[in-house]
């Protein structure tokens, strides 16, 4: 279907704005005391961006997600590489793999304690742990979807193996790699989230649950929720654009 | 006076001796190539013809190192081959091409080892010797299936083989694109040199193309006979003598010649 050019952004705009109003009529109906009106929230992010926390508490948490995410990049493809490359290497390590990775991050919150105290540092480890295993997984499964053709086509030109790896094999598993990539930074924007509510004193996370603790300002729980949900946006829509780059997106077309 | 023909009077360049294929599926063996004995003189255009799935590909991959004979041995230049070499390029049917890489990171995949003022001279020689010129940039995915396989043919000159290994390169384009990818590959092999060896199940195509056409029974694929075709190129295909090659080549793998 042909969208019209201004469909695509008046429309959500407008499903924003309907639900506002259902909102606002919901709170002065119900007459609460405690849930915040629209524009109350509205004040609370105003306040949270006087005092200056609004872009603190943002940096801190995009901070956090991106050590753990770099970290399970830097661990994940290369192990990925490896693992996809080598059969018999993915045959004695799947088996763990598969074992470990339906454990919710959350599940490791007292591990990471144990780990690494509360602090930054538990934070981290949990959005690793979130990110690696999806990164990991599509880039094995990458590497082993990669057409033999351009394997032998790159040894014909005299690669060696990390040459294959880095010219060869990577790129042509990468299309795969980059939607692992993309759901590992969706989970890792969640699990950073529910780390700061445990372990560290600022981010949106802490804002969030601090909120409710010191003074039941739901105004401002609701702002931190609002908060977390347009950045997690926002990282989505980066990570599509990268789906569109010209040296991945040949993966993308149904030719 | 003629002078002497092209493939009089040159060294053997690959020599293929005895070789046997059999892979071994679900425990049953199946041999795919019987006693496989051939000679090819440097700078030929020899076609391995036969029908779909009788075990020429086979041959091409062994020829070219992917895969190691069951028995029997490939040499080539006098020594035994053991794996891929860069001195001799495989050109896959179709979709070799990287296409992560643009036209011009194609076809200089393969020029690593050169400084970068030769690797840059190189590519644009070939981009223009296979007329890709204005699509240096293009990725594969935007260009047509014959822009795509003279950008593979690209690739495995710019290294400057002396070999070449065509694994039906024009199957999948249409007939139209094909006749004309066939004349610019002759022109290419003319202009540069190269000893090649072609696969195709189109005995046209082996006709139109080849000093040499080995015609290969079905499986276990055994070299039937080798038909010179000595017509000079370009090659007149209503002339009587290309006919008389053609029909008996249609008579050889047994197809009454009428549709």
């Amino acid at each position: 279907m042909q969208l019209r050019r201004w469909e695509p952004t008046v429309l959500p705009l407008l499903t924003a704005l309907a639900v506002l109003a259902v909102w606002e009529i919901g709170v002065r109906v119900s007459g609460t005391k405690v849930f915040p009106s629209p524009a109350e929230v509205g004040r609370g992010l105003e306040e949270l961006l006087r005092k200056g926390l609004l872009w603190r508490y943002t940096a801190d948490s995009l901070l956090r997600v991106g050590s753990g995410y770099l970290l399970a990049i830097l661990v994940g493809i290369p192990l990925g590489l490896a693992l996809g490359w080598y059969p018999l290497a993915a045959r004695a390590a799947n088996p763990l793999i598969q074992m470990l990775r339906p454990i919710s991050p959350l599940a490791w919150i007292p591990v990471a304690i144990v780990l690494f105290g509360v602090g930054n540092e538990s934070a981290v480890f949990l959005i690793f742990l979130a990110s690696f295993f999806p990164i990991l997984v599509s880039t094995m499964t990458g590497v082993r979807g990669v057409p033999p053709m351009f394997r032998l086509a790159g040894a014909n030109f005299g690669l060696s193996i990390a040459a294959l790896l880095r010219r060869v094999v990577f790129p042509a598993a990468l299309p795969h790699m980059i939607v692992g990539l993309r759901i590992a930074l969706g989970i890792a924007w969640l699990v950073v989230v529910a780390a700061e509510m445990i372990a560290v004193d600022s981010g949106l996370g802490y804002l969030v649950i601090d909120s409710r603790n010191a003074g039941k300002r739901y105004d401002l729980v609701i702002a931190g929720m609002i908060l977390i949900g347009l950045i997690g946006l926002g990282l989505d829509i980066g990570m599509r654009r990268l789906e569109r780059l010209k040296s991945v997106r040949w993966g993308f077309l149904n030719d | 006076m003629t002078p002497p023909s092209r493939t009089t009077a040159r060294e053997t360049k690959l020599r293929v001796q005895g070789v046997n294929k059999v892979f071994t599926r679900d425990g049953k063996s199946v041999n795919v190539l019987e006693d496989i004995d051939l000679e090819i003189r440097d700078g030929e255009f020899v076609c391995l013809l036969g029908p779909s799935g009788c075990g020429k590909s086979t041959l091409l991959n062994i020829v070219a190192g992917f895969t190691p004979p069951t028995s029997g041995q490939v040499y080539i230049d006098g020594e035994p081959v053991t794996g891929p070499d860069p001195r001799r390029i495989f050109v896959f049917q179709e979709r070799g091409v990287f296409p992560w890489l643009t036209v011009e990171g194609n076809i200089g995949f393969g020029l690593f080892r050169l400084p970068p003022k030769e690797k840059a001279r190189r590519i644009a020689h070939y981009v223009k010797l296979v007329g890709l010129s204005g699509f240096e940039q293009a990725y594969p995915a935007e260009l047509s299936g014959g822009m795509k396989q003279r950008l593979e043919v690209a690739r495995a000159l710019a290294v400057n083989p002396d070999m070449l290994f065509l694994d039906e390169p024009f199957g999948a384009l249409d007939s139209i694109t094909r006749l004309l990818m066939r004349s610019e590959l002759l022109r290419i092999w003319e202009a540069e040199k190269k000893t090649i060896l072609f696969v195709t199940h189109d005995i046209e195509e082996s006709v139109q193309l080849a000093d040499r056409v080995v015609v290969m029974s079905a499986r276990p694929a055994k070299i039937q006979r080798v038909v010179e075709i000595d017509i000079p190129h370009p090659r007149d295909i209503s002339s009587p003598r290309y006919l008389k090659l053609r029909d008996g080549i249609f008579e050889e793998i047994g197809l009454a010649h009428k549709v």
